[in-house]
């Protein structure tokens, strides 16, 4: 007994230096933080439209409750019961998996290093569109003035425009980061969740009142019910609720790691699950909206204006901008909204190489945050704020979403569900506390609806990539940054899982203390004391 | 607008935020449970 409470009580002095979200409020907003970014404003308006409009609900409500939850939730009871980032998770749910864990955090980095670009963008149009610097020909600035953009090839000429905002944003990113899971990432959501709502409210709300508004909102909500027959909808509708959820690629278990151990975490991912798809929904009508009003400005139909991703954000909403009364404040309310969504969401993407290097090395928060940021933040200087820096990150962004993110997604849902069959004592570990109880229905949705949602997707990705290159792109690029990324992150994932995990780490199942089923009086020697609490922030900061 | 469109705006706001609020309400109606047995844990 004396060895459990001392192994209980090295766990929870481990979990005091990891840290923790002081709550669940905290923890919920950091993970709404995560899961709604860039995609929730310029993908699913899009999405919606192309796939049925109205009559894509069906397909979109069937894919949230099916995978899109029971995903989430797979992904909390990992992280929650084995208390640590994806690798040490994994490794604790059985040793040999742990390179799925390593293979995620290498997505994550990737992610990370393009990710900020995107921000640094909105970044320095949130400034342009207080005088629409762009005048009358927004894509032409973007591509042109703005990023510099010549033939498709990698070069070094750098972008000063590009190169001081992103700088700005790195800069910014680390602070959050070493400031601390807590005191960091968790202020951070704190404050941003709730402005970013706001500021998206308000941008609904002029959106419309602008002329033509209706006629957009008509276009993306008429239902073409022909769509629900078509095997291409629902695998939009699968993919739209993944990569929206950031579910998949360790996000959610390194956060849901640092929640305390008798909370609800059903109850709070159906919370996050639904707030994600309120903001998509809240996007759809702001966005469209807007697109309406271009359409009846321009003279022609909203199919013609409708776009999606950069075209969408850079070039249509600075033409919307420029046309729209107050488009100004129209303009730094998008942008900022871009902005703010990209930062925490990029903050939870770090957070995963960041938590998983400090359970490998046991290196303090400061020394984690230097040694994952400054190279992520050299890369992405070097990588994207130069001339050729759009195509890179196009090439990129595709390839790690469709074929990173997604295989080693549907890779983990499947070792964890079939290989090891540990469905069920993740399942009754999220029913200790949680409401409402998951069992036999969830252990089928994520065993076999999910995956198959997702493997369908994946073929649907396969068949358009095979039959044409991506966007045109020469092969040597698609070969390099495309296929051959893909193709590393699992190797090196699994060799960097080979290393030797520091001394002292508990990788044979759960930790002590780790189950919330005991009792309280039983588990406090595994509890850090009060105001010591995982969360109280008090491992944050600073090297040790 | 069209009357299938608006039915269909509506629908989605109905199911997507009305999911939200259930999803709220039932957190905090289970979350006040596990504060009130951790205060009586605490009172002992």
């Amino acid at each position: 007994m004396s060895t459990t409470a001392g192994g209980a009580r090295q766990q929870a002095d481990q979990e005091r230096r990891r840290g923790g979200f002081s709550s669940r409020r905290v923890f919920i907003l950091a993970a709404i933080g995560s899961a709604v970014g860039l995609g929730n404003i310029w993908r699913f308006p899009y999405v919606a439209y192309e796939n049925g409009g109205g009559a894509f609900v069906v397909p979109y409500l069937v894919a949230l409750l099916t995978a899109g939850i029971p995903f989430l939730l797979l992904d909390y009871a990992i992280g929650h019961r084995h208390r640590g980032s994806a690798p040490l998770s994994f490794a604790r749910l059985r040793r040999g998996t742990e390179g799925l864990g390593w293979w995620q955090v290498g997505i994550c980095f990737v992610i990370a290093v393009y990710y900020a670009a995107v921000i640094a963008w909105a970044l320095r149009y949130t400034f342009f569109s207080l005088d629409e610097s762009w005048g009358a020909d927004p894509e032409g600035f973007f591509f042109g003035e703005f990023l510099q953009a010549g033939d498709v090839r990698v070069t070094a000429d750098v972008v000063p425009g590009v190169l001081v905002p992103l700088a700005l944003v790195w800069l910014a990113v680390l602070v959050i980061m070493a400031l601390g899971v807590q005191r960091g990432i968790g202020a951070v959501s704190l404050v941003f969740i709730p402005l970013l709502v706001l500021a998206f409210a308000a941008l609904v709300v002029q959106a419309l009142l602008l002329p033509g508004a209706a006629g957009g909102l008509d276009a993306l909500f008429t239902p073409d019910w022909s769509a629900l027959t078509s095997a291409p909808v629902w695998a939009a509708a699968f993919g739209q609720i993944f990569f929206s959820l950031s579910i998949g690629f360790g996000i959610m278990i390194t956060y849901a790691s640092y929640v305390g151990r008798r909370e609800d975490m059903i109850g709070s991912g159906l919370v996050v699950g639904f707030s994600n798809s309120g903001f998509e929904l809240l996007a759809g009508i702001g966005v469209f909206a807007a697109l309406g009003f271009m359409a009846q400005a321009g003279g022609v139909a909203v199919g013609e204006v409708a776009s999606d991703g950069i075209g969408l954000a850079f070039i249509a909403f600075p033409t919307i901008i420029s046309e729209a009364p107050a488009g100004a404040l129209l303009g730094v309310l998008f942008f900022g909204s871009l902005v703010i969504a990209g930062i925490t969401s990029l903050v939870s993407v770090l957070e995963v190489v960041i938590s998983a290097v400090r359970d490998k090395l046991d290196t303090g928060r400061l020394a984690a945050t230097l040694v994952v940021g400054v190279p992520a933040a050299v890369l992405s200087l070097v990588l994207f704020s130069t001339t050729s820096g759009i195509y890179v990150l196009d090439v990129v962004d595709h390839f790690v979403n469709q074929y990173g993110i997604l295989v080693v997604a549907l890779i983990s849902m499947l070792v964890v569900a079939w290989a090891l069959r540990a469905l069920t004592g993740l399942g009754e570990h999220l029913n200790v506390h949680g409401r409402p109880r998951v069992g036999t229905g969830w252990r089928v949705l994520t065993s076999l609806v999910a995956p198959a949602g997702l493997a369908v997707v994946l073929v649907f990705a396969l068949q358009d990539d095979l039959s044409a290159p991506y966007e045109d792109y020469p092969g040597w690029l698609l070969l390099v940054l495309g296929w051959g990324l893909v193709v590393a992150l699992p190797l090196v994932g699994f060799l960097v899982a080979r290393l030797p995990w520091r001394a002292g780490t508990h990788l044979d199942g759960p930790p002590p203390g780790a189950d919330p089923a005991t009792p309280v009086s039983a588990t406090a020697a595994a509890e850090p004391p009060p105001g010591n609490r995982p969360g109280t922030g008090q491992d944050e900061g600073g090297p040790r | 607008m069209s009357t299938a469109a608006i039915v269909m705006m509506v629908v989605a706001m109905l199911v997507i935020w009305g999911g939200l609020a259930l999803a709220i309400a039932s957190l905090v109606r289970h979350g006040a449970v596990e504060d009130r047995a951790e205060n009586l844990h605490r009172d002992r």
